[in-house]
């Protein structure tokens, strides 16, 4: 009898636990959770756990649809927040672009925050040819400027697409590598060259 | 471990450290690179050179010192972890890995292997829970006790079905954190875990990854942990993964033993269910 109501009462206590956590939604708690479970380290610090609108948005529809209203919501405000250069040039040095693309290093809290972050696009895109080892979560992007030309249009997009992806995909997997602070705005006219200089490997 | 015949072992592990050595950094997927062509032949290349390594797999090593752990009499209580229950009853091991994460009533919590161990030192045996906790990732200089013992339980359920219950309401609640955990983007990448392991046959560079929402990919992968790798000639526990994965995607450092991450391995050992368990497995 004991047994029996030890049981019903920690079941009791367990479905109280459960239907407040349900009070929240699944993302609030699960954030909750993961502040209490991790812990700063070098250049990580817990405020990494925080999400801004975008992110808060794409993670309340995560594996389900994201209604069109909500995703022309994200696009329209990340693409306020994209900052093209003032001296108006876009189209850096192809060769640092390059560089940028093979490096992965950069933002984990193993790393140095003193060196230079990396792009590491090889990870996700294929880009120029001679580089064999390129993973497939985002597009090939090989000849990606022989196929559109370099045209002052598809400069600003490709420069703002590095940018800042969430402006013209809402919820894409690509960071926001000028927007999060990843790259510099130098790093990304080199990358935006790497994809759009007549030279580049990625358009031969 | 009588069977762990020494000479065979050193060979096998000289060649497999041989072909490490062959292969370009292969410590670290994202610099990885493939020296043979890309696509379908270079990824037949490495499942070529991961079946050589299939061959002599170092983790015998962990799994003789993980036995040897489980039976001494430890901690001021000198006691050993033959009265732990990690799942099937006091000192039961074999199977014991395939229900795990649990809910134990003496805790009061959902336990994952790793957390029930250290339930188990501090309940039983009398250690501190830092002490318990501290070096659970094993390296040159210090040999993890935890990551021994993972080995030799993990080890006893090789070849059974992963069987997580799921049946306390603790155990669902964990189970529907876990999942938001994985699908929850964020940091300076904005990288969740479904960023990589969310669609079938995505790559990083010419590293494979599972889709971890499909249930076939979800128990191969499973089950292939914990894992001696090579790369860093460490027997890797699943906290290890967890803490590296979390570290790729830019987060801070997932805590040991965390409510996190025995949530979000809970979600995983029960998308995993009826995967034959081929852990300590051995990886690049």
């Amino acid at each position: 009898m004991t047994n029996f109501r030890t049981v019903a009462l920690l079941s009791a206590c367990a479905l109280v636990m459960t239907a407040h956590a349900a009070d929240k939604t699944g993302d609030e708690k699960a954030v909750e959770v993961m502040k209490a479970s991790f812990k700063e380290r070098g250049q990580a610090k817990l405020d990494r756990l925080d999400s801004d609108e975008t992110m808060s948005l794409c993670n309340k529809y995560a594996g389900g649809k994201l209604p069109v209203d909500v995703a022309k919501k994200i696009q329209a405000g990340n693409l306020q927040s994209i900052k093209l250069p003032a001296d108006g040039k876009l189209l850096g040095d192809w060769k640092a672009g390059e560089k940028i693309a093979q490096s992965g290093v950069g933002k984990q809290f193993s790393d140095n925050p003193a060196n230079p972050n990396g792009g590491n696009c090889y990870a996700c895109h294929q880009l120029a040819p001679q580089e064999l080892s390129y993973g497939n979560i985002g597009p090939s992007l090989y000849n990606y400027g022989k196929l559109r030309g370099n045209s002052a249009a598809i400069q600003q997009y490709t420069f703002g697409k590095i940018y800042n992806a969430e402006a013209y995909a809402a919820c894409s997997n690509m960071p926001r590598f000028g927007h999060n602070g990843i790259l510099t705005e130098q790093q990304i006219k080199d990358v935006t060259a790497l994809l759009l200089d007549p030279e580049s490997p990625v358009n031969k | 471990m009588q069977k762990l015949i020494w000479p065979v072992s050193a060979l096998a592990l000289a060649l497999v450290l041989a072909v490490a050595a062959f292969m370009a950094n292969p410590a670290d997927a994202q610099d990885a690179k493939g020296g043979a062509a890309g696509g379908d032949s270079a990824l037949k290349e490495i499942e070529r050179y991961r079946a050589a390594l299939a061959d002599g797999n170092p983790a015998e090593l962990w799994e003789a010192r993980g036995e040897d752990l489980w039976k001494q009499k430890r901690g001021p209580n000198k006691v050993s972890f033959e009265s732990c229950d990690i799942g099937m009853g006091p000192g039961v091991v074999k199977g014991a890995y395939t229900v795990l994460p649990k809910y134990f009533e003496d805790s009061g919590k959902v336990e994952d292997l790793e957390s029930r161990l250290v339930t188990c030192m501090v309940m039983l045996q009398g250690f501190s829970y830092a002490q318990a906790t501290k070096g659970p990732f094993g390296g040159p200089d210090n040999k993890s006790d935890i990551e021994a013992l993972v080995a030799y339980v993990t080890a006893a359920s090789r070849g059974m079905k992963m069987n997580v219950a799921l049946s306390h309401p603790a155990e669902k609640e964990a189970y529907e954190i876990g999942k938001k955990i994985f699908f929850h983007r964020g940091g300076p990448h904005d990288f969740g875990c479904v960023t990589c392991h969310g669609v079938d046959k995505q790559r990083i560079r010419l590293q494979e990854l599972p889709n971890l929402l499909k249930p076939a990919d979800a128990r191969q992968a499973y089950t292939s942990w914990p894992a001696y790798r090579v790369s860093q000639g460490e027997l890797r526990s699943f906290q290890w993964r967890l803490n590296d994965c979390f570290r790729q995607q830019r987060f801070p450092e997932l805590e040991f033993a965390s409510e996190a991450s025995i949530a979000l391995t809970t979600y995983l050992a029960k998308n995993a269910s009826g995967g034959v368990l081929s852990a300590p497995s051995i990886k690049r």
